[in-house]
């Protein structure tokens, strides 16, 4: 160990740009293998907790080794089938746009993640416009989805695609005015701020004094990422598969992949400004010292988890909402609620109010 | 201060790369056997009867219009959000006025039906 540090220093010494460079993409490289292996795993929880909620068992034979294992080879499985499928481009479609949207799906879904802080201190970039960014990022995901459905030149896929684009940016706008309430509260776009600026205790975190706008957030979320009920888009019954009805092999793999890893962003994202992010649940009770060991990224992680439970609860409970549903939920409730209650906090803030329930 | 987005720009290079790997993969190790049939367009069996770029509903640009009015107000809020607590009462019946005209050309619309989706 020390003959490795003592290497590495020695080389940092000789080379400081490039081993900044190797010391980056490290970090980068620590941050996005688990995300994958999460987002393949993110589809196995999903069909086996959707199975056990409709009493069935979901995929329970691929395993390693032999050995069943509860199906846990599933993803795998999955992900090596779909990279030796054929990847079939329509004699009609624009060929290079038709290639480009599936990257461009998940390629943002992914950057995403460079500002997000995992714990006091953790984050790739602890930038002071990290909200902003995020919002960029998130925003950038509709052109994959409005691409890929004018390029496979397919009435299905045109259809999807235009459905599915208005309503992304439909419910951008009510997440935009939800965000601009945490900031309003918070007084920072730093995302590392934010969470600290919710600590006290378990009250404190924005789910409570920001209630509306944390619902309207994580539902927004729901719609941004065409999840059930909000999944128009790909409505089964009607139009398909929507945008990627002709996508085959590993550009529908990317698509997939790019969905998944939204869901586990948006997850994240609520967790971090309104469920208090690293901080513990039982910050300023009795309680606290028999939880100090725990270390905050735990913490995170179990509250991004119940989020992406809710994703999947959502999908085995509730039946698909009608479009004119959906654009009225968006542009009659949440803008106007959103509206109103920015208002509200910022004349706690211009008056200095305290939290009401203190 | 900008070494703190060397990592961003990186980070995004990756992830673009990631996506670009994902699809190259898929054309690498699958088959190429691509037939007329196979390589048509998607309409449930049927040839396609017309061209797929069809006129579509009105609204879906009206919904695009309305979107880049309230997405750029999102902009405005962001940087008065932040300093609200320093600039105190006066920017926030700024920012009121602001919001109010925006408010009435919202109520406008829901009158005008613009957002009616039946």
């Amino acid at each position: 160990m020390d003959a490795i540090l003592n290497l590495w220093n020695s080389f940092s010494q000789d080379w400081p740009t490039l081993a900044t460079l190797i010391l980056i993409l490290l970090k980068i490289v620590v941050i996005m293998l688990p995300l994958m292996v999460l987002v393949a795993y993110y589809t196995y929880a999903e069909r086996k907790i959707i199975g056990y909620m409709q009493v069935r068992i979901g995929p329970n034979r691929v395993g390693f080794f032999g050995r069943h294992a509860f199906g846990l080879g599933q993803p795998l499985a999955d992900a090596f089938k779909l990279m030796f499928k054929e990847i079939v481009i329509p004699t009609k479609a624009n060929r290079v746009l038709f290639v480009i949207a599936p990257m461009l799906s998940l390629g943002p879904a992914l950057a995403a993640w460079a500002v997000f802080p995992f714990n006091e201190g953790m984050a790739l970039a602890d930038i002071n416009a990290g909200l902003l960014y995020l919002l960029a990022m998130t925003s950038v995901g509709v052109y994959g989805v409005i691409i890929a459905g004018w390029a496979s030149n397919s009435k299905y896929a045109l259809l999807g695609a235009m459905r599915s684009a208005a309503q992304i940016v439909s419910y951008e706008i009510a997440m935009g005015f939800a965000l601009v309430g945490v900031l309003v509260a918070a007084g920072s776009l730093n995302l590392s701020d934010i969470v600290r600026a919710q600590s006290g205790s378990l009250l404190h975190w924005y789910w409570l004094p920001l209630l509306p706008l944390f619902l309207i957030y994580f539902i927004s979320g729901v719609a941004e990422t065409n999840r059930a009920p909000f999944d128009v888009a790909e409505g089964e019954s009607e139009i398909v598969a929507g945008f990627h009805v002709d996508y085959s092999g590993m550009t529908f793999a990317a698509f997939f992949l790019g969905e998944y890893a939204n869901m586990i962003l948006v997850s994240a994202l609520t967790a971090l400004m309104f469920m208090g992010g690293w901080l513990s649940p039982f910050q300023g009770t009795p309680l606290e010292p028999f939880f100090a060991w725990v270390p905050g990224f735990v913490w995170l992680v179990a509250k991004t988890f119940f989020f992406m439970y809710l994703f999947l609860w959502f999908r085995a409970t509730f039946p698909r909402y009608r479009y004119d549903q959906i654009m009225r939920l968006g542009w009659k409730v949440f803008i106007p609620i959103t509206i109103v209650w920015i208002l509200v906090v910022g004349l706690a803030v211009v008056y200095q109010l305290p939290w009401w329930f203190d | 201060m900008l070494e703190n987005y060397l990592p961003i720009l990186i980070f995004i290079v990756v992830a673009l790369a990631v996506g670009v790997v994902v699809v190259s993969l898929g054309f690498v190790l699958g088959p190429h056997r691509p037939d007329a049939e196979k390589c048509s367009v998607y309409e449930c069996g049927f040839e396609a009867f017309e061209d797929s770029r069809m006129k579509f509903d009105v609204r879906y640009y009206l919904v695009a219009i309305l979107f880049i009015i309230f997405d750029l107000e999102i902009a405005f809020l962001f940087p008065w959000a932040v300093v609200l607590g320093k600039i105190g009462m006066a920017g926030f019946i700024a920012m009121f006025i602001f919001l109010a005209i925006l408010v009435i050309g919202f109520i406008y619309e829901w009158k005008k039906g613009a957002l009616e989706w039946e």
